[in-house]
């Protein structure tokens, strides 16, 4: 069931809100100096006193979390005050070494932004609650030894950045929420401060939904659902969600305020917990760090170093290359495959920059698209560099091969990484385009297909590409239609 | 000439500097005292025997080689076992670090390290610095040199009695509402308590985050500024500390005190503080009005709200800080089976922390909670305020401030143990220097019936020259610093723990 089938089914209208943690990739850990990339890490290699919460330990604010958050705040349009301080969040588990995480209650670093998605050609603004930088815990393994079930804590992960982006309930659909997240990662990763990685964790995001009848002020009671980790999940566990509470208040049952998790190969949420009252964590102001004072110089640097943001780079593409919006989108969804998109096009000998750019758009969003899922690889380790998509369109522009050719040698150029020129010279693929040569096929094709002749004179234009096939199919493909068509054209005239 | 453990500092120095003495010598001199009266006085949880004496003959063969070596090089001190020092366990006076060895050290004990200090041992506490009588260590109570009967005062009463009883020149201690300065007072030394920030909390186990900080006990003022010298001054792992230049101490003791306006608070000489308390710090007031002080009355008005406001703040802090003793990573486990998580994890908690210590997590967890906090936490922090304004207007008049530091002299053991909040009130001159983070100090004033009493000088932040010259001028005209305990030896000759 779409999205718009399932609110239009109903009276009632679907109220979400995100909570988004991103890892963010500084050197080091939030408060101690070990490295945040634990990746392959043996456990509890990357962890020292610190972040292992020994007795006495005390923690230093890492600078380059706070410019990464900062960075964050100003292409989300945030506020950020120049007061913000750190508290600590108390609760008992293993993976949190101190017994509390050390995060930001009543002070965030920033609040008040938003963020814009394009939804059927309109521009939707979600508002930013706030964004705000946190310690991320260590993890668990639970294991089941020969009957003696135990767990394994491991604290590499423990004390690394974490930053939480909270939206308003702004939206009001599955989709919504997805292009939200859709968006978030997009300019996350193109400010370089997260990998925006979801099934490695590195984004994550808890949805709070309530659905109430249309017209109605008053927002229901919320669930909030948790691990999604991808996008789909994201669309379907929230389109799952929905309909569930629909059915439960045209049932006349009450939503109860708890926290559901999203199963994947069920395509379900199921209760984890029932919230009767909001956690009480016994927040206060960490005394083992001043307050954080952020100079407005300190934000005007930042500022002055934002990258290009997906939004102005799409606006770019569609106004200096000529792009259709839905391309420019396409391609500035990714920055990796918006910075392979204009490398190909600066990299080919086109003199119509904007030919050559709907080129380019056509087979990375296509058939080069196609090859990096099917293979998952990313853009950026692609076989076909972008100066080897612009070979492959020179060698089209100048009628070396064909367009169906071309199919051909990037398959096999992305498959063995060799240029399209090496392969095309390898494989002697070439277009027939001498006319003498391809003059007597013609002849030789219209003397065995009399029918075809007579169709011809009896007005049926079909003709023409049946007899082409012919001339394709006795040539091996590699007759140039543009040379082939005018012959037969005359050809049949003169017959 | 007086025995090798009566020496101040500064006289050791100096018989080392022109190598009369050698560092092991001196630190034998330290360990056959202990040996000799640690029986009776137990301020001692480890004592570093080996370590000790490898130091000093370290200390010594530098020396021999023409090193050019401070004031402390070869002075043997003892350390509150509440600062980490790496390899040699660490417990807080507490069985849930009963068998906990750092391994790292805190940036004082680099810092005594590089000036090559000879540390003597680890010194008994309050279990986690919760406590003015050292009778909170989970191990034993630690006894007053001048009356083993009595308390040194706590929490760092182990450090006190050490310093006091010859055991060590010098000692660490920690001060989060008046644990250095109220043993000091009760055990004749001179105790500091620096600016919140002056000295590095890197290491130091923490109790109150807010409030707590590191500070000496010596026989001198003149030794406590060699101390403060040794270990005052910026260090970036502690982001609380104080990024300003650390002056030399010692040209501070001008020995002259003429013009300095000295304030009396009003609400520090009222109803309850001993009379014969009171009597030793108006004869300290008069004497330094006798060597040209300007001494006037000043008011700090809010001083009565300071208690409250503490004991919510501390345990508030306490009750984070003390989180992370859950079993886990390090430290005392319950091997009870448990049905949960929760289960394990209380089942630990509450055996291996005392109930002086499980009192004040109650109390902070409950003022933090949610429809309590703004009554609790906030006013708390609001009171906090006021007081620091107090001090703020009081210095804008007077350089110093002189007071008891404790309102009674050193009490029984057992005395008060029952009463918590009689306990807590031993605090009242103290506490308002930590909600403040000013620096205070005491010094040994006189005798009330045989026992010490200490005139607490209050200075603003980062006044620690003023105190220290006002000290230093006191003891020039007095030799109250100079009277020891006359601490009866034990023919036991059993280590301490
Ligand atoms: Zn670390």
């Amino acid at each position: 069931m779409t999205t718009a089938e399932a609110t239009a089914a109903t009276d009632y209208e679907l109220v979400i809100g995100l909570e988004v943690h991103s890892q963010l990739l500084t050197a080091s850990k939030m408060f101690c100096r070990c490295p945040a990339d634990y990746a392959n890490a043996a456990p509890n290699t990357h962890c020292c006193p610190i972040c292992m919460g020994f007795p006495g330990v005390l923690p230093v604010i890492n600078e380059q979390a706070v410019d990464f958050m900062i960075m964050t705040a100003l292409a989300l349009h945030c506020e950020i005050p120049d007061f913000s301080k750190f508290d600590r969040k108390n609760y008992f588990y293993p993976d949190l070494p101190k017994g509390y995480q050390i995060s930001q209650y009543d002070r965030p670093l920033s609040h008040d932004g938003y963020l814009t998605i394009h939804l059927n050609g309109a521009e939707k603004r979600i508002g930013i609650t706030r964004v705000h930088l946190e310690e991320d815990t260590g993890r668990l393994a639970h294991l089941d030894g020969g009957g003696d079930r135990y767990s394994l804590v491991d604290l590499n992960r423990a004390g690394t950045p974490l930053m939480e982006i909270v939206s308003e309930p702004d939206m009001r659909s599955p989709e919504e929420a997805r292009l939200y997240m859709e968006k978030l990662r997009s300019i996350l990763v193109y400010l370089g401060v997260s990998s925006g990685k979801m099934e490695e964790a590195a984004l994550r995001c808890d949805a709070n939904v309530s659905v109430r009848p249309r017209g109605q002020a008053e927002f229901g009671v919320k669930t909030e659902i948790k691990n999604m980790n991808s996008f789909r999940a994201v669309e379907r566990a929230l389109t799952y969600e929905a309909q569930r509470q629909i059915e439960e208040l045209k049932a006349g049952r009450r939503i109860v305020q708890s926290t559901r998790g999203w199963i994947e190969d069920r395509g379900i949420t199921v209760l984890q917990r029932v919230k009767e009252n909001s956690d009480d964590y016994r927040y206060f102001p960490e005394p083992d760090l001043p307050p954080l004072v952020v100079s407005r110089e300190w934000v005007a640097r930042l500022q002055a170093q934002l990258p290009e943001l997906p939004d102005a780079a799409r606006e770019r593409f569609e106004r200096d290359y000529g792009l259709s919006t839905y391309d420019a989108e396409q391609l500035t969804a990714e920055r990796a495959m918006a910075d392979y998109f204009e490398a190909a096009v600066k990299a080919g000998k086109a003199s119509d920059t904007h030919a050559r750019a709907k080129a380019v758009a056509n087979w990375t969003l296509g058939d080069l698209r196609r090859l990096l899922n099917t293979a998952s690889l990313d853009i950026s380790v692609s076989t076909i560099t972008p100066a080897g998509l612009a070979e492959l369109l020179d060698l089209m522009d100048a009628g070396t091969i064909s367009g169906k050719q071309a199919k051909d040698v990037l398959e096999k150029a992305f498959a063995s990484g060799a240029a399209p020129s090496a392969v095309v010279a390898a494989e002697g693929i070439s277009q027939l385009s001498d006319t003498g040569e391809l003059e007597s096929i013609v002849d030789a094709v219209i003397a065995e297909n009399p029918k075809a002749v007579d169709d011809f004179r009896a007005g049926k234009s079909s003709a023409v590409q049946f007899l082409m096939g012919q001339v394709m199919k006795r040539t091996k493909g590699r007759a140039r239609p543009d040379v082939v068509t005018p012959l037969l054209q005359s050809k049949l005239s003169q017959a | 000439m007086a025995e090798l453990w009566q020496l101040t500092i500064s006289e050791a120095s100096e018989l080392l500097r022109r190598r009369e003495i050698s560092a092991v010598e001196l630190t034998r001199a330290h360990l056959d005292r202990i040996e000799q009266v640690e029986g009776n006085v137990r301020a001692f949880v480890t004592v570093t025997e080996a370590e000790a004496t490898r130091e000093a003959e370290q200390v010594d063969r530098l020396r021999s080689e023409g090193a050019e070596l401070g004031p402390l090089a070869g002075i043997p001190i003892a350390i509150k076992d509440v600062i980490s020092t790496k390899g040699v366990r660490t417990t807080c006076s507490s069985r849930m670090l009963e068998h906990y060895t750092p391994p790292f050290d805190a940036t004082v004990m680099n810092r005594l390290h590089d000036a090559r200090a000879i540390m003597l041992g680890k010194t008994n506490m309050d279990e986690f610095a919760m406590g003015s009588s050292t009778e909170n260590s989970a191990f034993f109570p630690t006894r007053n040199p001048w009356d083993l009967e009595r308390t040194p005062g706590g929490s760092s009463g182990g450090s006190a009695s050490a310093v006091a009883a010859g055991e060590a020149m010098a000692a660490l201690g920690s001060d989060t509402g008046g644990s250095v300065r109220q043993p000091g007072a009760l055990t004749n030394t001179v105790a500091l308590k620096p600016t919140y920030g002056r000295v590095s909390r890197f290491g130091l186990i923490a109790f109150a985050s807010s409030l707590d900080q590191i500070g000496p006990f010596t026989r001198s003022a003149r030794d406590m500024a060699l101390m403060m010298q040794a270990i005052a001054g910026y260090d970036r792992l502690d982001s609380t500390s104080i990024n300003a230049p650390v002056p030399n101490y010692a040209e501070a003791l001008t020995g002259d005190v003429k013009g300095l306006r000295i304030g009396v608070p009003s609400e520090y000489f009222v109803e309850g503080t001993e009379p014969g308390v009171r009597a030793v710090v108006e004869q300290a007031i008069e004497t330094l009005k006798s060597l040209g002080a300007e001494v006037g009355e000043c008011s700090l008005p809010h001083t009565r709200y300071g208690v409250a406001a503490y004991y919510i703040i501390a345990p508030a802090e306490c009750s984070a800080n003390l989180a992370r003793y859950d079993g886990v990573k390090y430290g005392f486990s319950s091997k009870q089976p448990a049905g949960s998580l929760i289960d394990y994890m209380s089942e630990t908690r509450g055996a291996g922390f005392g109930s002086e210590v499980k009192r004040r997590i109650m109390l902070g967890a409950y003022a933090l909670s949610s429809g309590y906090y703004d009554a609790y936490y906030l006013k708390a922090e609001k009171v906090r305020t006021l007081i620091k304004r107090d001090f703020d207007s009081a210095f804008e008049r007077f350089d110093a401030l002189i007071s008891p530091t404790s309102p009674s002299v050193a009490f029984k053991i057992g005395e008060k143990i029952a009463d918590p909040y009689a306990m807590y009130l031993n605090d009242v001159f103290t506490i308002p220097a930590n909600l403040s983070g000013i620096c205070g100090l005491s010094m040994p004033g006189g005798f009330s019936d045989g026992l010490p009493v200490g005139v607490q000088l209050l200075g603003p932040a980062l006044g620690e020259p003023m105190l220290l010259r006002i000290a230093d001028a006191f003891e020039q005209a007095t030799d109250y610093h100079k009277q020891m305990a006359a601490t009866p030896s034990t023919k036991k000759k059993g280590r301490s723990r």
